[in-house]
């Protein structure tokens, strides 16, 4: 008797276990470092985003430069590396803000001027494709032999 | 009618209370213990209407050829050129004057002249070029729309527009493909205190032909020396009362 609810309570444990993944929708928010946020994550998640606004405009118009959210403390804590441990820019889906954005299809324009690493990192150009406005050509392009021959890749048979 | 949701009622109070620091400096929280809100201090080290930031340049110690100012800049602001001077970024360059009936020429480091009545903050649509109250002109590149009417209204070209998308940037120093941007007079250490890039450096290397200081208080060195000695304002005709003022020129 004994085993056979033995039996019964791992194929249980075991049907859950398989079902987990299919349920699991929400996004797979990396760990952070250091110590949490003193007012919840629920808190952060609604209003980091009014957060940083208020304070980019108090540095910004009034020069408060210890400010309590913005963007370089936040990836003080919510780095995420690679299997090398190389931080991660925005050009890369497990970079942290991407984990939820992309989740809820919410483009975040910051990292257009802002960087998307911690400072002393060397942020290799790789992320400049993502906001490359369309039909800006790469700067090797920008010569006129280089763009005509990128032309005849593109249409041959044009009259130029 | 107030038309505040509960979440949006809800939401300044704690921001409002960490700034409150500069009002209420302590506040009990209970019998026995005291919360220390910091604030004072950091506003006094903000942008301050009783400042304006100028610059005095001395073009006659500013050497031909040097160029440790603009390469200051570019280390100390992350930006840089691609040798095409129709599309660069330039946030400070060199000029050379040159007077025709003499021969005569002068050296001297052209930026933003942090003007008192800036015709980029009168054009701009959006309102993204502003003065802070410390009369440092910036660009508010979160709504900055790059219309680039503020490059042309600028009669020193102070300003360039990014053309490319931008990586590695400077944490202090934001900057963004489809904005405009110039130089800040390095706010982020003015806030903090310091001195411009530019500035450090011309002293570093012994030329000391830039001074860097608070126009309004007669006691700092760029006010003593602009009284003591001849100074010009560059295009002094269309009456912009630029922060940055030549001397030897």
């Amino acid at each position: 008797m004994i085993i056979r609810r033995l039996i019964l309570g791992l194929c249980l444990v075991l049907a859950w276990g398989a079902a987990a993944p299919a349920q699991e929708i929400a996004p797979v928010v990396p760990k952070a470092t250091g110590t949490p946020h003193p007012e919840g994550n629920a808190y952060m998640r609604r209003w980091h985003m009014q957060m940083m606004r208020h304070d980019r405009d108090v540095t910004m118009y009034q020069g408060v430069r210890p400010v309590d959210a913005s963007l370089n403390a936040c990836f003080e804590c919510h780095t995420v590396r690679d299997d090398a441990g190389t931080p991660v820019t925005v050009a890369d889906e497990r970079h942290f803000c991407r984990t939820c954005h992309d989740f809820a299809a919410v483009k975040v324009d910051c990292f257009d001027c802002h960087r998307s690493t911690p400072e002393e990192y060397d942020e290799p150009p790789a992320h400049a494709a993502l906001s490359r406005p369309p039909g800006l050509l790469p700067r090797s392009l920008s010569d006129i032999a280089t763009m005509q021959a990128y032309l005849e890749t593109v249409d041959p048979e044009a009259d130029r | 009618m107030t038309c505040r949701t509960p979440d949006q009622a809800q939401a300044p109070s704690r921001r409002d209370f960490l700034r409150s620091g500069a009002a209420l400096a302590t506040m009990t929280l209970a019998p026995g213990v005291t919360l220390m809100a910091f604030g004072g201090s950091e506003a006094e080290a903000a942008a301050d209407s009783g400042k304006r930031w100028g610059l005095l340049i001395d073009a006659s110690r500013c050497a031909p050829g040097c160029s440790d100012c603009v390469s200051a800049c570019k280390t100390e602001n992350g930006w840089s050129g691609h040798g095409d001077p129709e599309r660069d970024v330039q946030w400070i360059r060199k000029v050379t004057l040159k007077e025709k009936a003499t021969g005569r020429e002068v050296n001297l480091p052209m930026m933003c002249q942090h003007c008192e009545s800036p015709p980029c903050v009168d054009v701009c649509p959006t309102g993204a070029s502003f003065k802070r109250d410390d009369g440092i002109v910036l660009v508010d590149k979160h709504i900055c729309i790059g219309c680039r009417y503020c490059m042309m209204a600028c009669p020193f070209k102070a300003r360039s527009f990014v053309h490319e998308p931008v990586t590695n940037q400077k944490p202090h120093a934001p900057r963004g493909v489809g904005t405009v941007e110039s130089c800040t007079l390095c706010v982020h250490r003015v806030d903090a205190g310091g001195i411009p890039a530019c500035v450090e450096a011309c002293t570093a290397a012994g030329h000391g032909a830039m001074v860097f200081g608070d126009l309004r208080d007669p006691e700092s060195e760029i006010s003593r020396r602009l009284a003591e000695f001849p100074s010009a304002a560059l295009r002094p005709d269309l009456d912009l009362n630029p922060g940055v003022r030549y001397a030897e020129i």
